[in-house]
């Protein structure tokens, strides 16, 4: 397979950032180690390759999602809107999101299915966003509609090791959205189950 | 005594349906927000935009690529439609590209669906030229 080479290089990168030791850079290590497991794939007969093919379309439709918050995150940051320490979180947030987009790709590919590519323009409601707080609110509703997606997407999955790397980047992305309530001065977990 | 009795049982089983079918659209919307990592009122993102979705028939938006089997599944958007691929989409619409587990509490469809049905055709969430 000629997408081996460019795999290993990501797997390598991202656990050379992580023995930097920024706790941001966590989460890919942990999608790393378990992405690691899916070498076995290579090996699987067509019974789990039909079942890998629906696990594909579910990473693909999150890989979509990520995609759009990545660019939604852009154009908030790129706002003139967002005062720092705002914007480093924006900014920040918007690097999971990369990080989130990149180890999905790469496990779409170990699975045999062609990642989705990012669209080359979305089209967000910037008419409404005015101020921080639209710019808050509109990522503070993106991040809670992430959640519910990978929520969503948690028992469909058929391998449960890609069901726990959904729920990793669950847990970050319910993180974000927390803070951003916070920055906007509502109370930031407003619920003791997320649906 | 039989068939008042069957009738009791109809009539109570008729009115707790009623109720379950009677969403809440306030309600609702608090539910549309598990639905924005993908969708909007207004916009296509990953999944298609709504606008102007309720008594539309499905896979109908011009510039959103569906998959083959929403295209084929011959459905209209209405209550009970929407009822059925809500609560598990990959089961009413097999291949479907909408990777979702589905909403199983049927109050919560309820409410989700009486909320889609106002604001799809609300004018003030979907603007002249949202709902093609
Ligand atoms: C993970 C992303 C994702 C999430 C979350 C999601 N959808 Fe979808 N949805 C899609 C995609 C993609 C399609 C297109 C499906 C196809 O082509 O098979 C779709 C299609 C639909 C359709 C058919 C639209 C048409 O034009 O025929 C409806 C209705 C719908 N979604 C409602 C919802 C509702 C309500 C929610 C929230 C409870 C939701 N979706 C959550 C991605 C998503």
């Amino acid at each position: 397979m000629s997408s081996t080479t460019p795999q290993a290089s990501t797997t390598t990168d991202a656990r050379r950032s992580f023995l930097s030791g920024f706790g941001k850079f966590t989460l890919s290590a942990t999608a790393v180690a378990l992405l690691a497991g899916r070498d076995r794939l290579a090996l699987v007969g067509s019974a789990e390759a039909k079942t890998a093919g629906n696990d594909v379309t579910i990473l693909n439709a999150a890989l979509a999602a990520e995609q759009e918050a990545i660019a939604a995150y852009q154009v908030g940051a790129t706002s003139g809107l967002l005062q720092k320490p705002v914007l480093d979180l924006a900014v920040q947030f918007q690097g999971h999101h990369k990080e989130h987009a990149t180890a999905l790709a790469t496990t779409v590919k170990k699975l045999g299915g062609t990642p989705v590519a990012a669209k080359a323009k979305y089209t967000f409601p910037v008419e409404k966003l005015k101020t921080q707080a639209d710019v808050l609110g509109f990522a503070a509703e993106l991040e809670r509609g992430a959640v519910s997606a990978y929520l969503g997407a948690i028992p469909i999955l058929d391998d449960r090791e890609l069901a726990k790397v959904a729920a990793s980047i669950l847990g970050d992305e319910a993180m974000h959205w927390a803070v951003l309530r916070q920055a906007l001065g509502q109370p930031p977990v407003p619920s003791a189950f997320v649906s | 005594m039989k068939l008042p009795f069957a009738l009791f049982i109809g009539l109570t089983l008729g009115a707790s349906l009623c109720q379950a079918a009677d969403g809440d659209a306030g309600k609702g919307a608090q539910i549309y927000q598990r639905c924005l990592a993908c969708h909007s009122l207004e916009h296509n993102r990953s999944g298609p935009r709504h606008c102007g979705l309720f008594g539309r028939p499905a896979a109908a938006v011009p510039d959103f690529t569906y998959s083959q089997a929403l295209k084929s599944a011959g459905l209209t958007w209405d209550a009970a439609t929407l009822d059925r691929f809500l609560e598990n989409p990959l089961k009413a619409v097999p291949g479907t590209k909408m990777a979702y587990a589905g909403i199983k509490n049927g109050q919560e469809r309820a409410d989700l669906i009486a909320y889609l049905k106002q604001a799809t055709h609300d004018p003030a969430k979907c603007p002249q030229g949202s709902s093609h």
